[in-house]
């Protein structure tokens, strides 16, 4: 009985040998030889709060991803994409990127939307010096984790800088603010929008709160209105803002408001009461892109995607394909494709002729960008004008 | 002047719900001595039910395109309102016979039934199946089958299980009960938020003075009144009513009188629920927030505080203490100091529950030693 045991563990003990043999004859092979494959991760909300922002930068990945294998790849290697969903949770984000860099051993990783799940893997490819791309999170911290942390978009300081210039080019030198205390990006939006608007001569007339989750929100309107402003900035998210401004009507609020990115989402329109409802001819900043900007770069990414998903890309797809097709074109630019060469290749690129807009990467691996105002006029938003960094001054 | 009587109207209106809501709270807690945490999410289905009922169940017409349908569309919305209330009795029903009555009780093998079913679910959702009637169908069978299936697991607990008379317990069931209606919300109804979008016609009235008022606010009000009026007449006037005032006043009496305490307990979750689904539903309809599965948790809270400031178990102090937090929230809200809303309308409870640690209107119980 013992000795039979024996044998057993020792059979399972060498098998285990045998495998981990295997596999390391495997890996020095593929090491010594040309690659056969290039892993790139990529970690998105597919599911959870979100999904609509996961679902669709995701979709532009692919297709960047695809287009450069349809080209040739990289130098003849093809490249291989590997996604991994993180459920709309930043803890969930952080466990997948781990994975990805760990057992799927990619070379860099492109993701996420939201600032707070960047923040939390970014640490992550910082520790194994792996770089991450995020198409779309706009808090500046996101790329101050680590030199190898880069995006494709702008900041939100950029952002409300745009919005404050704005303001005071339409003749709006009375503002007011309405701004989500619980939210990071809504009071920092709110703060750069103030400082900003007051170096161009205009003032802060009335600021009050609200809170993610309140049902009325007519008892602070009523106070903004007594202020008699000329126009109210609303930072926060789609979910609340077409509440707010459908109660804003209701107790005779009727100036403009304005708004920066977290307006963008096909459900702000209904949540204002549908089409020429409460928020009809309200301004909001987003990324430089729209499906009526002309460009040619522009109009064939929305042909091919239209052809592929039978849907219109949003900014958020295009964004995803940019942080996609920048990373494929440093690594086509570098010498030899280790993680070290591949940073400093993403680090220098420069003028880089995206969907979104040409790309130069700063010292702080931020990508100085146009920024559109959006207005919203029956069931879409139209363009109304568009700012870039040198037009505001930075 | 025109400023303080504006805030008085909103803080009124939003008054009036929270006391729709504690309403719920003060009669479980009168009948069992119980918090129901549950309570703020059955406001939550209230909401659901009329976001599924105006969007799919019921045929309202757009009223751009048909301004002749407003009328028909007031009716169609009434019915909205029942059958919110109608889904959340029987809800409120329900949780009270298979979470509460349980740990009264001990557990019965019909338990097990209703547990199947609750198994059943989220097999019946995530299934690939094609449109909502295969879905239900499959659901009640496979219900049928698990609840035979756990049958003799039931009843061998049954015989394990004591009758606790702990209200701990049935305070963390409430809890569970609470994260169960917000996480099954979560698997039906998403994560995404979604709006009801106007059913009835709205108009504003400025009454000279420059005060605005709208008719979803004078919905709101006269629809709770109504609906507080005809609580009042339940309780102090039906058989039903005094039976709940007797277990009030000690339960073990009342059994003893004939009272089937069960049952009138159940009648309590089923008007609690009542309630707190015409609230949900005015909500959802008249103020256009989003609809979250975990949509129920602020107002359910605030509620709670003020059936707690009003004196628990005190149908008056509810209502009071609602119109209370209402009126306080609005005058903070419209203030300098709208960050500290919350902070504020708390700070007063506490301060008001030193002075008074019944709360407004409850009755000082003196305990027999």
């Amino acid at each position: 009985m013992n000795s039979k045991r024996l044998t057993r563990v020792s059979g399972v003990a060498l098998a285990i040998v045998a495998c981990t043999l295997v596999g390391c004859k495997s890996v020095k092979s593929g090491a010594t030889a040309k690659p056969s494959e290039i892993v790139v991760g990529e970690y998105a909300s597919l599911t959870g709060t979100t999904a609509t922002f996961g679902t669709s930068t995701h979709r532009g990945v692919q297709m960047a991803i695809d287009d450069a294998n349809a080209a040739g790849g990289v130098n003849g290697v093809p490249l291989r994409l590997v996604t991994e969903d993180d459920a709309s949770k930043p803890d969930v984000a952080r466990t997948v990127v781990t994975r990805l860099i760990t057992q799927d051993k990619v070379i860099a990783v492109l993701g996420e939307v939201a600032s707070t799940r960047s923040m939390a893997a970014a640490p992550v490819c910082e520790q194994y010096k792996v770089p991450m791309i995020t198409p779309s999170s706009t808090n500046p911290e996101v790329t101050r984790k680590g030199e190898y942390i880069f995006r494709v978009c702008f900041t939100d300081d950029f952002q409300a800088a745009v919005v404050a210039h704005f303001a005071a080019d339409q003749g709006y030198k009375r503002a007011a603010i309405f701004k989500d205390i619980k939210n990071d990006y809504s009071v920092a939006f709110a703060a750069n929008f103030a400082a900003e608007l007051k170096k161009l001569g205009g003032q802060i007339v009335a600021e009050q709160v609200f809170q993610e989750g309140d049902t009325d929100f007519k008892a602070q309107l009523t106070s903004l209105k007594a202020a008699n402003p000329d126009a109210v900035l609303v930072p926060g998210y789609y979910s609340e803002v077409g509440t707010i401004a459908r109660q804003a009507r209701e107790v005779g609020l009727t100036v403009p408001l304005l708004g920066g990115d977290g307006w963008d989402s096909p459900r702000l329109i209904p949540g204002a009461g549908g089409p020429g409802g409460a928020l009809e001819g309200c301004f909001f900043s987003n990324h430089y892109f729209s499906t009526e900007l002309k460009e040619k770069a522009t109009q064939d990414f929305i042909a091919a995607f239209r052809k592929r998903y039978s849907t219109s890309p949003d900014a958020l797809a295009a964004l995803g394909y940019d942080a996609a097709r920048l990373l494929v074109d440093a690594m086509k630019r570098c010498p030899k494709l280790d993680a070290k060469s591949l940073r400093d290749a993403i680090a220098s690129t420069k003028d880089f002729p995206g969907v979104t807009g040409k790309i130069t990467l700063d010292m702080n691996r931020n990508a100085r960008k146009a920024a559109l105002i959006l207005q919203v006029k029956g069931d879409r938003f139209t363009v109304f004008r568009s700012y870039t960094p040198e037009q505001i001054g930075q | 002047m025109q400023a303080f009587l504006q805030q008085v109207i909103f803080g009124i209106q939003l008054g009036s719900l929270y006391a729709l809501i504690a309403l719920g709270y003060t009669l479980v807690y009168g009948v069992l001595r119980l918090i129901n945490f549950a309570h703020g999410d059955v406001f939550m289905v209230g909401a659901v039910v009329c976001y599924y009922a105006c969007t799919r169940w019921l045929p309202f017409r757009n009223l751009e395109a048909y301004p002749d349908a407003a009328l028909a569309n007031v009716g169609l919305a009434l019915g909205v309102l029942l059958l919110a209330m109608a889904v959340c009795a029987v809800l409120g029903m329900a949780i009270e016979r298979f979470a509460y009555r349980p740990l009264r009780n001990g557990l019965q093998t019909v338990d097990a039934h209703f547990w199947g079913m609750v198994a059943a679910l989220p097999v019946a959702i995530g299934a690939p199946l094609p449109g909502l009637p295969v879905r239900a169908v499959v659901w009640l069978a496979l219900g049928v089958v698990f609840g035979f299936l756990l049958r003799p697991v039931v009843s061998r607990l049954a015989r394990r299980t004591v009758r606790s008379s702990s209200r701990l317990n049935a305070l963390i069931t409430a809890i569970g009960v609470s994260f169960v209606l917000e996480y099954g919300g979560l698997l039906v109804f998403g994560a995404d938020p979604n709006f009801v979008p106007t059913v009835v016609p709205e108009r504003t009235f400025e009454i000279p003075g420059g005060i605005r008022v709208g008719t979803p606010q004078m919905a709101i009000l006269c629809i709770s009144l109504l609906l507080m009026a005809m609580l009042r007449w339940i309780v102090l006037h039906t058989r039903r009513g005094k039976a709940m005032r007797a277990i009030a006043f000690d339960i073990e009496a009342a059994k003893l009188m004939g009272i089937n305490t069960d049952s009138v307990i159940a009648f309590t979750f089923a008007l609690g629920g009542a309630l707190a689904g015409a609230g949900g539903a005015l909500v959802a309809a008249l103020t256009h927030v989003k609809i979250t599965p975990l949509f129920g948790l602020l107002p359910g809270i605030k509620a709670f505080v003020a059936a707690v400031l009003g004196g628990p178990g005190s149908i008056p102090g509810a209502v009071l203490g609602g119109l209370l937090m209402g009126l306080a929230e609005a005058f903070v809200a419209g203030s300098q100091f709208s960050a500290y809303r919350d902070a504020i309308a708390f700070c007063i409870l506490i301060i008001l529950l030193l002075a008074r640690p019944t709360g407004l209107l409850g009755q000082p119980v003196t305990e027999k030693v």
